[in-house]
This record gives C-alpha cells, structure tokens and sequence, in this order.
C-alpha cells in the first residue's frame, strides 16, 4: 500500500465514523498527515486506536506548535501501528486565547507526561489530564517559552549589553 | 636464581642523553617556600595565620560539581597527565561536608540552581568557589530561558576560569590562584562583617 492509497483510507475511514472531523489531509515528505478541527479530535483519536482494522496502538509522539501568524496553538499527535507498520501524523489547532484540548491519556497512558512537555513549553491545557504541572522547566517559571510573545535569551543577562563591546 | 632473570634496560636520563646526543631541557624543582619567621636551631617560629595558610592551601579538598564538557577536562586535570595530586587535591569529596573547594564545572540549569545551593550550603567553613568555564562564569552561549546566566547569581564565587571549555592547565592555573587566596586570608576572615555581609547579600547566614 503506497502512503497516497494510505492517506485516502484513512480519511475515509475517519469520514465514515466521525462525521466532519477533517479539515485536510495532506502528504507532506510522503508522510499521511490529517488536520481535524478541535472538537473532533478526541473522537477520531478514539476511532484510530480502538478500531480494529487501524488499531494505532502506540502513540509515538505528542507535542505542540504554534502558527506563522502567532494567533493559534497546536497539537500534533503521531500514531504508529507496529503490526502493519504504518503511521499517520494528525494535527489539531484552536485560539490562542482559549488553549484547550481533550487529554490523550485516556487512550495512551504515554501520553501523560508529553502532555505535560507540551503545557509546560506552549501553556496548552489538556482538559482531564490527571497531573497537568510543569515537567521540564522550574516550578516558578511564568511563562511558556516556546510561544512567540515570549523572548528566548534570558532577560537578566548582563554581558551582551553594548558597552561590552565598545558600541 | 631460576634462570629466568630478566636484564633490565638502563633508561635513564643519562643514558637517553647518550642515546640521543641531544641534552634534554629538565625542570627545575622548587620547593614550596616556608613563611616568614625566626628560626633557629630545632625551632621556627612564624604567625599562625601563615602556618594555617599554607596547610590549608596546599591540601584543598575539591568537591567537583561536574555537569558538562568542562567536567571532561576535570576528568583530565585529576588524571596522570595533569594530575591535579601534584598540587595537594588529591582526594576528591564527594561529600559537601568535608570539601574545602566547589569546583563547578558545566551549564547550570535554573532547575539546578537550588541543589548548587544547598551543596554550597552543605560545605563547612573555610570554603572557595572555582567557577570553571564560560557556562558556570556567565552563562555562556547558553542565553536562554532555562539556564543560569552565571553561578554568582546564587553563591559567591572567589575565582573563575574562562574558555569554552578550559585546558587543563588553565583549571590548574585557577587552582593555584585559590591556594594563594587559601595561603594569605586572615583567620579571622570568615568571622568579618564583610564577609557576613557578603553572606546576606547571597540570602545565606
């Protein structure tokens, strides 16, 4: 089965069992990538992993991203199924100002401490989530440092100012 | 005698010269240089504070706080080639509580930040803080969210090191410099206003 014929069951499959999930399905580097919209997205998980043809029993990775245009977050979620050997990346994205999600681990226990990564670096909160707290950075950190709005050299530093370089 | 003896080659200088006929640059020993003090026959007389100086620099016990590439050129400074015994810091403590010298050496995340601290905290008076590389000193390259931008934001820090990362023989070079410290501070030093002062300002008792 090439990845296209991959791609066009996948999405049919998905459009058979939850009704107006997809919002695109592309073939980025000959990889099957479905976007679905955000109030879908924990249906068409649930569909892939308990169905038992798809059976996308092993959630590879789970991270954040945020758009070009700095006004919305993402989730992206890679599915592997190491039976059949194939994989589909799906991508869900929403507000920047109402950053919420159904949590995965429901589905994947893997996925409780990704989620975290992924609050802790984007400020995405996975609703149902059992331990939603940082898990990377310090406890005290305000802010979510792999968002745009936020600097990423540190603010005290003292060395790069121009003085030190005669300017 | 079994008949199994073995002829052991002469190599030693004179002969390698011999073999070589070349003369070989050999290093002139000093010993290490008494302090100032009266002395005649059976006694010497000096200050205390110069007698405890010289004890105290010349047996540093380093505690290394290795976290980084900076902690592979320790590596080599405590090993044969370098050897870092030469100089008195032969055991290594890995204990804070009887370590005289906080060698840290490497990035030290914000998240670290606290355990460098209390390691710092642990340590008993007299202590001396060598910051080892750029990381530890400023930060580095590392100018970003997660990492400290210096160890001195947190404890005070008597001498740093520079290089990304340094020789061994500036490491060394760093060390020397706390045995002078170590060799001319004042035993009532650690019990000055100043040095209390300095404490506070670092949040610390």
């Amino acid at each position: 089965m090439s990845q296209q014929e991959l791609l066009t069951k996948l999405t049919e499959a998905i459009n058979q069992n939850v009704a107006n999930a997809i919002e695109k399905a592309e073939l980025p580097y000959d990889f099957p990538t479905i976007t679905v919209y955000k109030d879908q997205a924990h249906d068409v998980l649930e569909f892939l992993r308990s169905d038992k043809d798809w059976n996308f029993h092993f959630l590879t990775d789970l991270t954040g991203f945020q758009t070009a245009d700095e006004k919305q977050l993402g989730v992206v979620y890679h599915l592997h199924n190491m039976m059949k050997n194939i994989r589909v990346r799906i991508k869900t994205h929403f507000d920047i100002n109402k950053p919420e999600i159904p949590t995965a681990t429901d589905l994947w226990p893997g996925a409780n401490w990704m989620e975290r990564e992924t609050y802790d670096f984007y400020g995405i909160r996975f609703k149902g989530h059992p331990n939603l707290k940082r898990i990377l950075n310090v406890d005290e950190m305000d802010i979510f440092p792999l968002r745009k709005e936020y600097p990423l050299e540190d603010q005290q530093r003292e060395d790069k100012e121009d003085k030190m370089f005669g300017r | 005698m079994n008949g199994h003896s073995v002829k052991r080659s002469k190599l030693n200088i004179q002969n390698f010269e011999k073999m070589s006929n070349k003369p070989i640059k050999r290093t002139k020993l000093e010993m290490a240089k008494s302090p100032q003090g009266i002395e005649g026959p059976g006694f010497f007389a000096a200050k205390l504070d110069d007698v405890i100086g010289l004890a105290r620099a010349n047996s540093l016990w380093p505690l290394p706080f290795a976290t980084s590439c900076c902690g592979i050129e320790f590596m080599a400074t405590m090993a044969s080639d370098y050897d870092l015994a030469r100089f008195g810091s032969e055991r290594l403590s890995f204990s804070p509580r009887q370590a005289d010298m906080l060698m840290v050496m490497g990035t030290i995340a914000k998240k670290m930040g606290p355990t460098l601290r209390q390691v710092y905290e642990q340590m008993a008076e007299p202590k001396w803080v060598l910051s080892v590389g750029a990381c530890a000193c400023s930060g580095g390259i590392f100018d970003t969210y997660s990492v400290l931008q210096g160890i001195d934001r947190i404890i005070p820090v008597d001498v740093y090191v520079p290089g990304c990362p340094p020789r061994p023989e500036q490491i060394i070079e760093g060390i020397l410099k706390i045995q002078e410290l170590a060799k001319n501070e004042s035993l009532r030093r650690r019990n000055s206003p100043e040095y209390k002062k300095l404490l506070n300002s670092y949040g610390m008792e």
